[in-house]
């Protein structure tokens, strides 16, 4: 194998761009993991949904997808509160396996709502910086990406205050840690599950408005940021902030070493391996807690 | 002779006499409908009777297939020879997969993820290794004698698949009986209980995976005899893994008739949103609803009736 170092360098520095977005979807899924303790299978199809509604906030009313990453966010903030409060809650009642297989019930009905409005075409948007690039010593970074990268710290530093400072936050880490103990002090349980799921979807439609102008939308996109998704939260350790994000760019770097040495086909088993492994061998991840 | 043997020779009955007087695209109809009970079938015995719900059980579907056919195609091993085989290759890969998931303890969810991650290892594989030809997928060559197992009247398709889901009825119905079959449940309805009890939990689960893989293979072979062709993102897409999921949930999963009731209702459900978006030309849109229709039914089974829509038709709602 004899690539040049600035093409090994360029492909590492993007990887860590897009692997940075890739932990802002994998946020979601941790905080959601970490608190409520159910795997959400629905979040690619969240994400999904959240992608078309960026799609269609340029397409039909011109607005660009980075001004449309705050309301997006509330909107879906909403979304998931709703369908964690009125269908997962009450549908699941509390078994693992139950929640897992509710929440792929939603993926299919959010998928295929998706495919029934918007057929099966891949859709793109036109942004005039969709290209551009920036000069970084010898590699050429792509500009949605370096946003993207920006935006996801901006998101996990305000994520954090808000679980560090907040009252919600403070709430949503006591159901975290003690479930009976914090209803037993006062604290709605349903509605915190719920605020925690909203938030965790309400990252995801940030994630969808970073993406939009580097990647196509269709109705299974999701999918293949949920693997992904999910490795990165098992990488990282089930539940943990940090976690996510350093899986994330080391997912980002992989996946493109991986299409850099192995082809563009071959590549993409890198994710997949990786998550086997950690599952087989250590199933707490880097930075989990518990066994 | 009681109610349930009566009622299943007089199933059995309709189900022989059925092709002999309908047409052939209700032929057709029928041996999906046999063809993906089977299918649900072999997910229901590992993750209904044992409870190890799998999100990638289209991996074994997708071994057997191409098994079969590269040992068709590439080798010239006569179908028939070869879907032992492919069966063979089917429960070494359940083996495996078992082996590797249980030893490291893998339970529940954990479990589900990683079986979706083994079949998307297969994909990625099958879409990149010289043998499988990539993602041109496989032909096979279309020949229609018996001894190819293609055959000119989809009659003998229908016949098949109904026999492999009655084999594969009779093999859930000996679950509820044998002492393998009660050693499953007890690991479903609690793991650390069933091994206090002194079950071999490890080697129980090895095992029924690999008679499942066995059985998914065997439909793969099928699949592939059918269709005469097969690519990497039919034998290993989540697609399939989701169908025989559903089929077992919604007709119940860890009940003998579950799979084969799910798949009537589904299919059922399909052909009727098909006809009405055939039949009205505003809707020619709505398929995809079929599906919208199969998530809600799963996330009301799960909410409402855990033993599918086979509990509707109990008069006990049973707990084991």
């Amino acid at each position: 194998m004899n690539l040049p170092p600035e093409i090994i360098l360029e492909a590492v520095l993007n990887g860590l761009l897009t692997g940075a977005v890739y932990g802002l979807v994998a946020l979601g899924l941790t905080l959601v993991y970490g608190v409520l303790h159910i795997i959400n299978f629905a979040h690619g199809a969240l994400l999904t949904a959240a992608m078309y509604a960026a799609y269609v906030a340029r397409t039909a009313f011109g607005v660009d997808p980075y001004v449309a990453a705050l309301p997006l966010a509330g909107l879906f903030f909403g979304i998931g509160y709703l369908v964690q409060r009125l269908v997962i809650g009450p549908a699941s009642r509390g078994k693992d396996e139950n929640i897992l297989l509710v929440t792929l019930g939603l993926s299919i009905v959010i998928e295929n709502l998706m495919l029934a409005m918007f057929r099966s075409d891949t859709r793109s948007i036109d942004v005039p910086y969709a290209m551009d690039v920036v000069e970084f010593g010898p590699a050429l970074l792509s500009w949605p990406r370096l946003v993207g990268f920006a935006a996801t710290i901006a998101v996990g530093v305000a994520l954090y205050v808000l679980m560090t400072f907040s009252a919600t936050g403070k709430a949503i880490r006591a159901v975290a840690k003690e479930r009976t103990g914090a209803a037993l002090v006062g604290i709605d349980v349903a509605h915190i599950y719920a605020v925690t799921f909203g938030i965790g979807t309400a990252c995801l439609a940030i994630a969808a408005a970073l993406l939009l102008p580097s990647f196509y939308v269709s109705p299974r996109v999701g999918n293949a940021f949920v693997l992904v998704a999910f490795t990165i939260v098992v990488l990282g350790g089930m539940g943990s902030f940090i976690g996510a994000a350093v899986g994330g760019i080391i997912i980002g770097i992989t996946e493109a070493l991986g299409g850099l040495i192995l082809g563009e086909q071959l590549g993409q088993i890198g994710i997949s391996l990786i998550f086997i492994l950690i599952l087989l061998l250590k199933p707490t991840g880097l930075f989990g807690s518990r066994a | 002779m009681n109610r349930t043997t009566v009622l299943c020779a007089l199933g059995l009955v309709a189900a022989v006499v059925f092709p002999l007087a309908a047409p052939n695209y209700l032929v057709n109809i029928g041996m999906l409908v046999f063809f993906v009970a089977f299918l649900g079938q072999s997910w229901n015995i590992s993750g209904g009777f044992a409870g190890q719900t799998s999100f990638g059980h289209v991996v074994f579907f997708g071994t057997g297939a191409y098994t079969s056919t590269i040992l068709q195609v590439t080798w010239g091993w006569n179908p028939w020879v070869a879907w032992p085989a492919a069966m063979l290759m089917g429960a070494i890969v359940g083996w495996g997969i078992a082996f590797l998931s249980f030893r490291a303890g893998l339970r529940g969810s954990y479990f589900a993820l990683i079986t979706l991650a083994f079949a998307e290892v297969f994909r990625i594989l099958a879409n990149s290794v010289p043998f499988t030809r990539g993602g041109l997928g496989m032909l096979i060559k279309s020949d229609p004698r018996p001894i190819n197992f293609q055959f000119k009247d989809p009659i003998w398709l229908y016949y098949i698949a109904l026999a492999l889901c009655v084999v594969s009825l009779v093999v859930a119905w000996q679950l509820t009986r044998n002492r393998f079959g009660a050693r499953l449940v007890a690991i479903r309805e609690n793991e650390d209980a069933a091994r206090a009890l002194g079950i071999d939990v490890f080697a129980e689960k090895v095992r029924v995976l690999t008679l499942s893989g066995a059985m998914c293979a065997a439909g793969g072979t099928f699949y592939a005899q059918k269709y005469l062709y097969i690519d990497p993102s039919i034998a290993f897409g989540v697609d399939k893994s989701v169908e025989m999921l559903l089929v077992t949930m919604v007709g119940g999963a860890g009940t003998i008739f579950g799979p084969l009731i799910g798949s009537i209702a589904l299919t059922t459900i399909n052909e009727v949103t098909r006809g009405v978006a055939s039949v009205v030309p505003a809707l020619k849109n709505v398929q995809p609803l079929s599906l919208v229709v199969y998530g809600v039914m799963l996330v009301l089974i799960v909410a409402r009736l855990p033993d599918g829509l086979t509990g509707l038709f109990r008069r006990k709602p049973r707990h084991a």
